[in-house]
């Protein structure tokens, strides 16, 4: 069958309400399928010149989607900025940054991390550049150092 | 669910701020009805009376490359341009033009076309001969019907010998109402 595509306009009219429909189910928040309806069609933009078939255009724009819509999935898993230390018993942060100075490196930020931030070890992992168990450890041998400190 | 204008929007502007389109065209009001305008990297590669749209998208992508998108920025210059045109205060058009649809003899007649002055006319066998082709009038009368970018390389100010209308792409009143925007002839009676 020849090629032909339509004018990408033509091609854009016909999927969009279905690519924002399925972004919709995919990410849940309006906001966030809205951002990702952008990157879908300029990627869709991207590839339409090089496209070698003109057949079944509208699964192939929903694979798009659905890809990035996976990526944005995987960003938000990243670790969160820092929040705000959060109010309670746990020292608060100024007081834990100045008792945990003295520690090496690594172990201090995993101790205010962990405590001071309350952060998931799995953030503090990718946070550090190392892995999860790694980042457990660090905090460990941070708060042991600590103890033995202050008895 | 459909796409709010917004979001519309701001993927149309996104993409032709990325460079990802061949074709971006608009559509500009006028005194001579709805125009639409297009235009590719290269300069202004169309200007259509009365346009429908998907056969010109369908024209844009043959000519230029598939990826055409209603887009206003691309096209913001020509149509403030045209603005100024039909109030009166433009007399020259500062627009590069992209004629690679146009065969070689097509283009050379363009071009010939682009000087002839505002508010001024020539003829099909004048335009002809500055185009080294002194028995074309006819087929330069071909080529004017065909412009695709009407008013702009001004095809209204080509005329008969005998100095009658002749004939215009989009239609007589719309080259009546040019040329006595112009001051090239008389207020044309209704329009």
């Amino acid at each position: 069958m020849a090629l032909h595509l339509p004018p990408f306009e033509s091609f854009y009219e016909e999927h969009r309400d279905a690519v924002l429909r399925e972004l919709r189910r995919l990410l849940g928040s309006a906001a966030a399928a809205e951002d990702a309806y952008q990157e879908t069609f300029l990627r869709a933009l991207r590839a339409y010149g090089r496209l070698r078939h003109a057949e079944n255009l509208r699964a192939w724009v929903l694979t798009i989607a659905r890809r990035v819509a996976v990526d944005q999935l995987r960003r938000r898993e990243r670790p969160p900025e820092a929040a705000e230390p959060a109010l309670d018993r746990r020292p608060a942060y100024a007081e834990l940054g100045e008792l945990a100075d003295g520690l090496p490196r690594k172990e201090r930020a995993a101790v205010v991390l962990r405590y001071g931030y309350d952060l998931s070890y799995a953030a503090i992992g990718a946070a550090l550049g190392s892995s999860e168990q790694a980042a457990r450890q660090a905090a460990s041998s941070g708060v042991r150092r600590l103890r033995r400190r202050m008895q | 669910m459909t796409v709010s204008p917004t979001l519309d929007n701001r993927f149309r502007e996104a993409a032709a701020a990325a460079g990802l389109l061949d074709v971006a065209y608009d559509l500009a009001e006028t005194p001579v009805g709805t125009l639409l305008v297009a235009a590719t990297d290269r300069g202004l590669c169309r200007v259509s009376f009365d346009p429908q749209l998907e056969r010109e998208a369908e024209w844009l992508a043959q000519a230029f490359g598939v990826r055409v998108l209603r887009a206003a920025k691309p096209v913001e210059a020509v149509r403030r341009q045209l603005d100024e045109y039909f109030e009166g205060t433009r007399t020259r058009f500062e627009l590069p033009v992209d004629l690679r649809p146009s065969a070689p003899f097509s283009r050379e007649v363009l071009r010939r076309l682009a000087r002839v002055p505002y508010g001024e006319v020539t003829t099909y066998g004048a335009l002809a001969r500055a185009a080294h082709r002194p028995q074309a009038a006819r087929a330069v009368g071909t080529v004017m019907n065909r412009n695709p970018i009407p008013i702009v390389l001004p095809c209204h100010r080509v005329v008969g010998a005998d100095g009658s209308l002749v004939g215009y792409g989009g239609g007589l009143d719309r080259k009546r109402l040019l040329l006595s925007l112009e001051g090239a002839i008389d207020q044309p009676l209704d329009m």
